[in-house]
């Protein structure tokens, strides 16, 4: 049970920084499906820095250097989504399509050109930070605290207040509604809209760090985020675009996704004889539920995906 | 020599092969209400533009208060206290009256939104220039008109001492006009300066108190409004006398052509049925004109006459036979024409020629295409150059202009043409004159009253006022997606036909 809480509240960690993201770069008015992407190469910029930092190297320091680094490679990232669908007034849609394409495709050429830098035999795209992950880790009795929890936690307290509670908030929310509107009023639609994606690449690169280090102590890039990205989407959706709810629809997912990893420790689910993959696929099951029902009522950001042009007026 | 609170002098502005603004000069007085008054294309919007710093004018300068001024965006006119109502409202629909209202002007303390002052200071404002509007609503809740109110409050939170209206009574009841008419008169009592861009001439004498006419980009004039008269102010305008009153014979109803029996149409928008159960005649030889604000079931009625919507319920029979499921084309080969509402989505194809868009009902003729399924260019090119002549179509290349690059009044002269010549019996005429200059609609209008003096069937759908009571033999009213009530043209003010038009009074259709 202690398992199933433990997996539950990081895999809703994972899905809460990464909803979030993508909360506020369509709040600002471009739709982010790149997030997939941007989680892997957030992901490898903090794997990367697990393996380089040496080992000796104190808990805070790591941790916040592990940070910083997969959240400036995410914001990276997402810079090219800002500049295609901002600057050059590309296709959103098309432009994440392709981030998420580039994302899990450029982090497997890196680490294997790093791996066979080292050892010539060594041709796996897998990244070992067993010791540096641990820095992360509290244990209190059997459960696992890890620190990406709480700072989840506060990301979504934060995004809150953010959101409705200052002035960078509500200009925000006018860009992704009503852009004409906020350009009025003298707010730089272009500049709130980067400052979205810009969000969106570090809560995403964030969420891809906190995944490959939940349950493992190295990570394959060969398998991406597996979907990760596109289940944020779904508890972004769920969540109709509010912190709060985000939070609640990530528990759901999160919950869901644990399952697979722990449904062994109950023996009920095992009295059931279902197969393994049966709780695998649930949580992506359960999405495609979901969104089949929500999506109908859902209110998406008005004017999201629409290219913002100064001069149509 | 007097000062003005903003003095536009001597502006000009071209463009690539036209001069928008030639040497216009605007002086604003403080404390009136001036009124800009012009044809479409007549160079109110570059003026405007211009003031607001979007162009740079090749000549001429701006005065604030007797001082030059430049302005080199929208940020320069804002601190230099000038605002703006648009036609098209600025307002995000989701956010509360007051956040439209502070937004870009919020008052924070370490970046949070301090909303308890801004919100004393709009209740203030809204007492004090009688406007009547709860900060807390939201946007998407409240009417049109209260929306027009939010506007002019952000203008007044800003401390905005010059306030331009560009065409506010277009979206409003006559109610609602009224009660606009007097806001501004208390506005201007106070201190500010109005500009107030229109073509209507009834609002500019009931409100103005001078008035700048601009025609085809050149300054005519600026006259005391206590001087002139509508039909001056309309000759300055267009550059020739204007008959403001359609002249038609009484009407001469024969047969019925068109009968809708509890026709139903669903909403997209919520659950309510856009069209509820309405029915109606249209008989030969007499204008229908189906009135009311704008948003209130008419386009979906429309879609469901055409069949571009399919009906719920109810039937549809033209000429005795029941239209109720039939195609569309079949329709209109059946002896409707239709012009559409929207003359870019559903009139033309604007990336075609004009020949193209003239035979998009008929191409499929034997005249126009050859029993191998070929078009024959030469009999199209042939049939587009008789409309054009007919209908006085103009445009750059003749019949191989693209639709795009047309006028807005030729382009609803092209549909008029393509759907006149099929010699309908019923024709269907969704706000024709919709964006088009008075000598336009002029021309327009007696298309309509020619229609009906043949003996054909016109149902008009219309917004204006002023068309509704001068063009139809016969008024429904409609609210909420239902006909609340049938009126003689003859018979009936402006006023009362507003007060059904704002669903504060009803009748059941047929009992006048």
């Amino acid at each position: 049970m202690l398992l199933l809480i433990q997996y539950t509240l990081i895999f809703a960690s994972v899905l809460v920084l990464v909803a979030l993201g993508g909360c506020f770069s369509e709040h600002s008015g471009v739709i982010n499906i790149g997030l997939e992407g941007i989680m892997v190469m957030g992901a490898l910029g903090g794997a990367l820095m697990m393996k380089y930092l040496p080992k000796g190297t104190v808990a805070p320091i790591m941790i916040l250097l592990v940070i910083l680094s997969s959240v400036l490679v995410g914001m990276f990232f997402s810079l090219l989504l800002g500049v295609a669908a901002i600057r050059f007034k590309a296709d959103q849609t098309l432009v994440g399509t392709a981030l998420n394409l580039l994302g899990p495709a450029a982090a497997v050429v890196i680490v294997r050109a790093i791996n066979t830098a080292e050892n010539p035999d060594n041709v796996s795209s897998t990244i070992a930070y067993g010791q540096a992950k641990k820095a992360f880790i509290v244990n209190f009795g059997r459960f696992e605290f890890n620190w990406f929890m709480l700072i989840a936690f506060l990301l979504l307290i934060a995004s809150f207040v953010v959101l409705y509670k200052t002035r960078f908030g509500l200009r925000l929310c006018a860009c992704g509604e009503h852009p004409q509107a906020a350009d009025s009023v003298g707010i730089n639609v272009y500049r709130m809209r980067y400052a979205g994606v810009l969000i969106s690449g570090a809560l995403g690169g964030l969420g891809g760090l906190v995944y490959i280090t939940a349950g493992v102590s190295e990570w394959k890039f060969e398998n991406g985020v597996a979907g990760f990205g596109f289940l944020a989407l779904a508890v972004m959706i769920f969540g109709q675009w509010k912190p709060v709810n985000i939070g609640l629809a990530a528990l759901l997912f999160g919950l869901f996704r644990a399952l697979s990893n722990v449904y062994t420790g109950f023996d009920a689910l095992v009295a059931l004889k279902l197969p393994s993959t049966v709780y695998n696929m649930l949580p992506y099951i359960i999405s495609l539920v979901v969104l089949v029902f929500v999506s109908g009522k859902s209110r998406a950001p008005k004017a999201e995906g629409i290219p913002y042009d100064k001069g149509q007026r | 020599m007097e000062q003005y609170a903003i003095e536009m002098k001597n502006i000009t502005k071209k463009f690539p092969g036209i001069i928008a603004n030639d040497h216009i000069t605007l002086q604003l007085k403080k404390g009136e209400i001036h009124a800009l008054l012009g044809e479409n294309g007549a160079g109110k919007s570059t003026l405007m533009s211009v003031l607001f710093g979007l162009y740079q004018p090749e000549e001429g300068e701006i005065r604030k208060d007797g001082k030059k001024v430049t302005i080199n965006d929208p940020n320069d006119a804002n601190a230099l206290g000038i605002g703006m109502v648009h036609q098209h409202f600025k307002l995000v629909e989701c956010f509360s009256v007051l956040d439209n209202i502070i937004l870009g002007v919020e008052t924070t303390k370490g970046g949070f939104l301090q909303k308890e002052e801004a919100k004393k200071k709009v209740i203030e404002l809204s007492e004090k220039y009688g406007l009547f509007v709860d900060p807390d609503a939201l946007v998407e809740d409240i009417t049109v008109g209260m929306q027009q109110r939010t506007e002019i409050l952000k203008m007044l939170y800003r401390d905005n001492e010059i306030l331009i209206f560009d065409e506010p009574t277009a979206v409003l009841t006559p109610q609602e006009i009224q009660e606009l008419m007097n806001i501004m008169k208390n506005l201007a009592a106070e201190g500010k300066s109005i500009l107030f861009i229109t073509h209507k001439l009834g609002e500019i004498m009931q409100v103005a108190d001078r008035c700048t006419v601009l025609r085809k980009g050149k300054y005519i004039g600026t006259v005391e409004i206590k001087d002139t008269t509508p039909e001056k102010l309309s000759a300055m305008m267009v550059g020739r006398d204007v008959n403001f009153v359609v002249e038609k014979e009484p009407a001469n109803p024969g047969k019925v052509i068109l009968d809708i029996k509890d026709m139903t149409v669903a909403s997209k928008h919520h659950k309510k049925n856009a069209v509820n159960r309405v029915s109606l005649q249209v008989r030969q030889g007499e204008i229908v004109c189906i009135a009311g604000i704008d948003g209130n079931g008419q386009t979906e009625f429309v879609y469901g006459l055409s069949g571009l919507e399919p009906l719920t319920g109810g039937t549809i029979t033209m000429n005795g036979e029941d239209i109720t499921h039939m195609p569309i084309r079949k329709r209109l080969t059946s002896g409707m024409s239709h012009i559409p509402e929207d003359r870019h989505k559903h009139g033309l194809v604007l990336d075609f020629s004009l020949e193209d868009n003239l035979v998009l009902q008929r191409y499929f003729e034997p005249q126009f295409t050859n029993k191998f399924g070929f078009l024959r260019r030469k009999e199209i090119r042939n049939y587009a150059n008789r409309l054009i002549g007919q209908y006085d179509i103009r445009s750059g290349q003749g019949p191989v202009t693209k639709a795009r690059s047309m006028s807005g009044g030729n382009q609803q002269k092209a549909i008029i043409a393509r759907e006149l010549d099929k010699n309908p019996d019923l024709l269907v005429a969704v706000q024709p004159t919709r964006g088009l200059d008075v000598g336009a609609i002029e021309h327009i209008h007696k298309q309509l009253v020619a229609q009906r003096d043949a003996g054909k069937g016109v149902l008009l759908v219309s917004l204006e006022l002023d068309e509704v009571m001068n063009v139809s033999d016969r008024i429904l009213v409609m609210y909420e997606g239902e006909i609340v009530g049938e009126f003689d043209p003859k018979q009936v003010t402006v006023e009362e036909l507003g007060l059904y038009m704002a669903g504060s009074k009803r009748k059941e259709a047929g009992v006048s």
